[in-house]
């Protein structure tokens, strides 16, 4: 008895002291918060931090280095009545996705097959995506000049049109400009994250439909479809988002001209909070993307992980 | 042997510097950048001038004389002037940045609150030098006091080409006097692939400079002058309206709905407008590089270019030239340098430099540089010598004040004009424009 108490002691004064600190990390559940608050607190600093900031300042009348009141949601309410602040950016977003995803799935098909000088093209595809888009659309900017567009001259020298388009100057054309050039530069993206899904499906189920006499079209709905479809709704999802909070492109393209006609929330919020001072309303306008997203994101999120279950 | 550790390195060699200078701890016990950092350096942000040779003797002499004559070390940063005001709104909101900010227009009563008050600068400047022009004061004075010191005036007149307007009826360099007249004229040679050029864009120069004094010209008003009562809704503002729609269709590029300040400018210089509201750059391009610019025939094309004023209406013939202004921030830590600096940069012989630089594209703020040698240079430039006088301000019949700004940075009446021209019933066009000042002056 007396040996084997000795025989533990010594035993457990060879095991290092550990200190409360230690004791607590090596539980996990308090590693793991440890481990999660760098994290945490970029979160708070540059995602939290801002939002909370700028739901104060819209229920607020602040300005540029005036503080401001409380006056509740007399800011949303104005912007209810906004003539200016209309369906644009749900149309510009509803129709770059549409023309995105099917461009780019297209692409993708193409890209996604074995022909000579595969790598260098898909290379050459993703360029829109990896020139600076302010860089690219002044290059735009410039084939769409009201004087100087290159795109009317070729029209006019092959006797197409006879007198000049008016791209960026008329309503309709200038949003159909603006979504021609986001619809360039955001394929490329959808081309190669849904090549990257196309990759992971096993050439042996497309082997095995054909060998069960599918078609192409059969193969494509029956086979490749469906095991895309997790990928698409990511890609989907991802674009959404940054198609609504679009700036750059339409800022250097129009400035939300003509007339308001192309302005998307962001540049409307800028002009508004930025341009005349009225940091509130400015706030306003961007929260007013919030529930909109908010919608998108959740349906989009419920889908698939009901995708992943099954 | 003794031991010495890190920590008592650190104690030690942190005593004997706070013991040699007062050190790190004291400038950062005190909470301030030590004093000859303060006094020493002064930020000046500005536009990107058209007139690059103006930004080269500012960053060069100018930055060596002041540090000379003032014993500060200037620091002069140039941006596009369509971002100014994001870099106003970041430094004001963070209570750091440029000492002294150019404001274009009016823009310096969106910022009122946060701006140091520079009435001593200002008023000694207007007695020393001839007395203000009104543009000058009614966009940097508030009323009670003068929230920025005013620099300069953009001048705008119409460029256009004497032989083409010659061809049309108008000889001996003559411009249609009457917006009826333009009309005419631009009507013949828009058929000839030479219209009128003017932007009905979002820029902070071109559009209000023309929309503004146009609206003037037919005896309409934007408020009246209490500043209160939105008057915008008128007969004066509907015949304008109505006007413009014809007008635009008959004599002007149709493009204009989409140019920027710089559009106008290329399309003159390449021939493919007769006529465009602009300051000198024009001309002054043309100056420069005569065998890069030329007519039809093979001229130069600085021949055949002259200035004429902006047409009569109805109700009188305005103008509407686009003001600068030097705003000392609040936030600044050098208000007395920078008070210092605004008196020494806006003396006599050194404004005259700078003046000098810029051709006649900026008249002064005062009136006493009209008298100045260039403008016996040159001719051409001199519609520009004093059409300041003549010049009204955003937000007339009231005075030109925050809201006033505000208008005029949300582009109402541009787009009041530009949804006519694209098809809106003028009546709606007016009414939507009026409920948007309303919203703005009623509130």
């Amino acid at each position: 008895m007396a040996i084997s108490y000795a025989v533990r002691e010594r035993a457990y004064a060879g095991v290092p002291r550990r200190g409360p600190v230690t004791r607590l990390l090596e539980d996990e559940r308090w590693l793991g918060a440890l481990l999660l608050l760098p994290t945490a607190f970029l979160l708070a600093l540059f995602i939290a931090y801002p939002f909370v900031k700028g739901v104060l300042l819209s229920v607020t009348d602040a300005r540029v280095g005036v503080p401001g009141t409380f006056v509740g949601l007399q800011n949303f309410i104005a912007l209810a009545h906004d003539s200016i602040f209309r369906e644009a950016t749900f149309l510009y977003t509803a129709v770059t996705t549409v023309f995105k995803l099917a461009l780019g799935l297209w692409l993708a098909l193409l890209l996604n097959r074995h022909f000579p000088g595969k790598a260098l093209t898909r290379a050459f595809v993703l360029l829109p995506f990896i020139i600076p888009t302010v860089l690219s659309t002044f290059a735009w900017k410039w084939m769409f000049d009201p004087t100087f567009s290159v795109i009317n001259w070729t029209l006019y020298k092959l006797a197409i049109i006879d007198s000049r388009i008016n791209w960026l100057g008329d309503p309709q054309l200038a949003m159909i400009s603006i979504i021609i050039v986001n619809v360039w530069r955001g394929v490329p993206f959808y081309a190669i994250s849904l090549l990257a899904g196309l990759q992971t499906i096993s050439p042996e189920l497309q082997e095995a439909a054909a060998i069960d006499g599918a078609r192409p079209w059969q193969r494509f709905w029956h086979v490749t479809w469906p095991l895309l479809l997790p990928v698409t709704m990511v890609v989907v999802l991802f674009s959404v988002i940054q198609t609504f909070a679009d700036f750059q492109l339409v800022y250097v393209l129009t400035g939300g001209g003509p007339a308001n006609a192309t302005h998307l929330f962001a540049t409307y919020a800028y002009q508004i909070g930025v341009g005349t001072g009225l940091l509130s309303e400015g706030a306003a306008v961007s929260l007013a993307m919030f529930p909109a997203l908010l919608v998108v994101v959740i349906v989009q999120l419920l889908y698939i992980r009901r995708v992943e279950i099954h | 042997m003794a031991r010495f550790d890190r920590r008592s390195f650190l104690k030690l060699s942190g005593s004997g510097a706070l013991a040699a200078t007062g050190g790190m701890a004291g400038i950062l016990a005190s909470g301030r950048a030590p004093a000859y950092a303060q006094a020493t350096s002064l930020h000046w942000l500005r536009w990107a001038d058209f007139v690059p040779a103006s930004d080269q003797l500012l960053k060069g002499e100018i930055v060596a004389e002041c540090e000379k004559a003032l014993g500060m070390k200037l620091t002069i940063e140039t941006i596009n002037a369509n971002d100014i005001q994001a870099r106003i709104t970041s430094s004001v909101q963070s209570g750091s940045g440029p000492d002294i900010v150019c404001a274009l227009n009016n823009w310096a009563q969106l910022y009122g609150e946060s701006l140091a008050d520079v009435t001593d600068v200002a008023e000694e400047l207007g007695k020393a030098q001839g007395g203000f022009y009104e543009t000058s004061k009614v966009v940097a004075n508030d009323g009670k006091r003068w929230i920025a010191v005013p620099w300069s005036i953009v001048g705008l007149q119409i460029a256009y080409r004497k032989s083409w307007f010659e061809e049309v009826g108008y000889s001996g360099g003559k411009f249609p006097e009457t917006w009826e007249a333009l009309r005419e004229a631009g009507k013949k040679l828009k058929a000839m692939g030479r219209p009128v050029g003017q932007t009905l864009g979002h820029t902070f120069g071109d559009a209000p400079a023309f929309t503004y004094p146009y609206l003037w010209s037919w005896g309409a008003k934007e408020v009246d002058a209490d500043g209160k009562s939105v008057l915008l809704n008128s007969k004066e503002t509907l015949e304008s309206v109505k006007f413009m729609v014809g007008f635009w269709k008959d004599a002007l590029d149709e493009g204009g709905l989409a140019w920027d300040d710089s559009s106008n400018n290329r399309a003159f210089l390449s021939g493919t407008c007769c006529a465009t509201n602009n300051g000198a750059s024009i001309y002054i391009e043309a100056l420069r590089k005569p065998d890069a610019y030329q007519t039809e025939k093979g001229t130069p094309l600085k021949g055949d270019i002259l200035h004429a004023p902006l047409p009569k209406g109805p109700g009188g013939q305005f103008s509407f030239h686009v003001p600068f202004s030097n705003m000392l921030m609040g936030y600044s830590k050098n208000q007395k340098g920078a008070k210092e600096f605004l008196r020494w940069i806006s003396s006599k012989p050194v404004f005259d430099r700078w003046f000098t630089t810029q051709k006649g594209f900026s008249v002064g703020p005062t009136t006493d540089w009209e008298k100045h040698k260039l403008w016996n240079d040159d001719p051409i430039m001199l519609p520009y010598r004093s059409a300041a006088r003549t010049g009204r301000f955003a937000g007339y019949a009231g005075p030109s004040g925050r809201k006033a700004a505000e208008v005029l940075t949300k582009y109402i009446l541009t787009d009041m004009y530009a949804k006519a021209v694209q098809g809106m019933p003028p009546e709606d066009a007016v009414k939507w424009a009026h409920g948007e000042l309303i919203k703005i002056y009623g509130a």
